[in-house]
């Protein structure tokens, strides 16, 4: 194929990708924006009030970048799980199996999908944020590189669960035990100064808490760690994923017999 | 002549152990209409799965168009559309979105990809339909819509498993006319199907593949004159009672009215006729009891079996 063919087939899976989820925003627009909205109603005005600040923000000023962050990695994720286990499921994965493009198309066309609906997700609730709280951004650069390389990675992830995954159970399994968990511990809600040396030592290996406290740099100015690490880190995992995803596409593994 | 594909000992060997393919060899000349026939099991989808590349061969080499499936992966595989057993597209989708979006997948602009999709949902009879979730659509129109996604990057060599499986005899023939008209407008077309009259009616030349292994390829008119006996039902005009001794044909009671005789190859019809008048028993009308290329079918598929058995 040449280059402009593959571009045509790259656009053709992300538009797929866009209507896809566009079509059905009832479940996957609508909900973050009302479960987030829920939190900040919560956890930033009535129980944020009792709070008090936290490393010199407001609480709702605090918890407001992480939760963004928190829905365009799940919405990053579950995008892509479950978009491409729908195609290996009903078996339209074919139609791209069996046509001339080149198998890093078909996975870019997968990541950008995933990631359109996690950086749409985000803009929701970024805007729903607003209703409770101002938004002074202290580098755009930052923030918007994060998020971007956050949803990049969680859509790889997507991927993977999306290609071995068995039945629709497997595609939730994943996001409800390991995701959940990672994203709630990984600073969302508080800064790991307040935790102790133990809990804190270990809460730096989750890679959530890198994804967080970077956008909430980006944003507020103020990290737990260095954001420096937390670039280095998720480019490497997105690398280490891609060259992972890819050389599973090349090989068939669980999409050829 | 041009030949659009080029098999040579091709084999399969599943992860349990299972030999699918035993070493094919295969030629289907540019323009033909080709029937690849067996019984279930006989490696006919593993066949197609391996040209389409949704299975990976063990062993062999795969040519299409003069494109190796292994060294010129793109190039082979634009030249092939592919209609499958199964239903193999996104139930949500639109009848045109999913036509629209297999073209992309092969690279065509987007305004020559709606402009074609138009065109063959027209000629499918879809393009009411074009906005319908696939979901929506009867078994004959999923069939059809799988053909107008598999032709939408105009292949060269259009490749049909069991196209017209569970669908109605209407619907069956208009099928067969489309299929006639893009092979008569140059596409080379192999069909599998389990309907033998299928393959006699549309198909110039054909292969019979058994146990992983092609047992006969040959052309439909060759093989259908090699076939030595032909039973015939005849209606009678009278209720028969006794079955007529005539002792140069084999002769069966099927029901009052209808009675079965087997022909031998040189036997006549009109002496027969003329025999069985003479014993009283006139025949108002007469049909082969199954299709010719099924007995042939059937005898070479037993043929082989037995010679299997043999060694």
């Amino acid at each position: 194929m040449t280059m402009q063919e593959q571009w045509i087939a790259f656009m053709t899976i992300v538009r797929k990708e866009i209507h896809r989820f566009m079509r059905i925003w009832m479940q996957t627009l609508l909900p973050p924006a009302i479960t987030m909205s829920l939190y900040f109603v919560v956890f930033g005005s009535l129980i944020g009030s009792r709070i008090g600040p936290m490393q010199g923000f407001s609480y709702m000023e605090f918890v407001v970048p992480g939760l963004i962050m928190m829905s365009v990695i799940t919405n990053s994720y579950s995008n892509v799980a479950s978009s491409f286990y729908s195609a290996k499921f009903q078996h339209s994965v074919e139609e791209m199996l069996v046509s001339p493009m080149p198998n890093y198309v078909i996975l870019l066309g997968y990541l950008v999908g995933g990631s359109a609906r996690g950086l749409l997700v985000g803009v929701i609730v970024t805007c729903m944020s607003l209703f409770f709280t101002d938004l002074n951004i202290h580098s755009l650069p930052i923030m918007i590189g994060i998020v971007l390389l956050a949803a990049l990675l969680f859509s790889l992830m997507g991927f993977l669960n999306g290609v071995y995954a068995n039945s629709f159970d497997d595609i939730s399994i994943i996001p409800t035990f390991v995701l959940t968990p990672l994203t709630y511990l990984g600073g969302v809600f508080y800064s790991i100064s307040l935790l102790s040396d133990g809990w804190r030592e270990l809460s730096m290996l989750n890679p959530v808490l890198y994804l967080v406290n970077a956008f909430r740099f980006g944003i507020l100015g103020f990290s737990d760690i260095h954001v420096g690490y937390a670039f280095a880190g998720v480019i490497a995992f997105v690398v280490i994923l891609f060259v992972y995803c890819l050389h599973i596409l090349n090989s068939g593994q669980k999409l050829r017999n | 002549m041009t030949i659009a594909l080029k098999i040579k000992n091709l084999t399969k060997r599943y992860e349990n152990g299972f030999q699918a393919l035993q070493g094919i060899d295969l030629e289907v000349e540019q323009g033909d209409f080709f029937a690849l026939l067996g019984p279930n099991g006989a490696g006919k989808s593993t066949t197609i799965g391996i040209l389409c590349s949704l299975i990976s061969k063990s062993s062999g080499s795969v040519n299409i168009l003069g494109y190796d499936i292994d060294t010129d992966f793109s190039l082979a595989k634009k030249q092939l559309g592919v209609v499958p057993q199964e239903f193999n597209f996104s139930q949500f989708e639109s009848v045109e979105h999913i036509v629209i979006s297999q073209a992309g997948y092969y690279g065509l602009p987007r305004a020559l990809a709606i402009e074609r999709t138009e065109e063959y949902l027209k000629q499918l009879g879809l393009w009411d339909k074009r906005k319908v979730a696939a979901r929506m659509l009867s078994g004959g129109m999923k069939r059809r819509l799988m053909i107008a996604r598999a032709l939408i990057h105009e292949p060269k060599l259009l490749i049909l498993d069991e196209p017209t499986a569970g669908v109605d005899i209407e619907l069956r023939r208009s099928m067969w006319d489309f299929l006639r008209k893009i092979n008569e407008q140059g596409t080379t077309i192999i069909l599998t199907t389990h309907y033998l009259e299928e393959a006699e009616s549309l198909c110039r030349n054909l292969a019979i593949i058994d146990q992983g292994q092609i047992i006969k390829n040959a052309s439909v008119k060759t093989l259908l004159t090699t076939l030595n006996r032909e039973t015939f039902l005849l209606d009678t005009r009278e209720e028969v009672e006794v079955i007529p001794d005539l002792p140069e044909y084999v002769l069966r009671k099927v029901e009052s009215h209808c009675i079965e005789v087997d022909l031998e190859k040189g036997q006549s019809l009109n002496e027969l006729f003329s025999v069985l008048s003479e014993q009283g028993v006139g025949v108002l009308s007469m049909r082969n009891k199954t299709n010719r290329l099924e007995e042939l079918f059937v005898s070479l598929v037993n043929q082989g079996r037995e010679a299997g058995a043999a060694k």
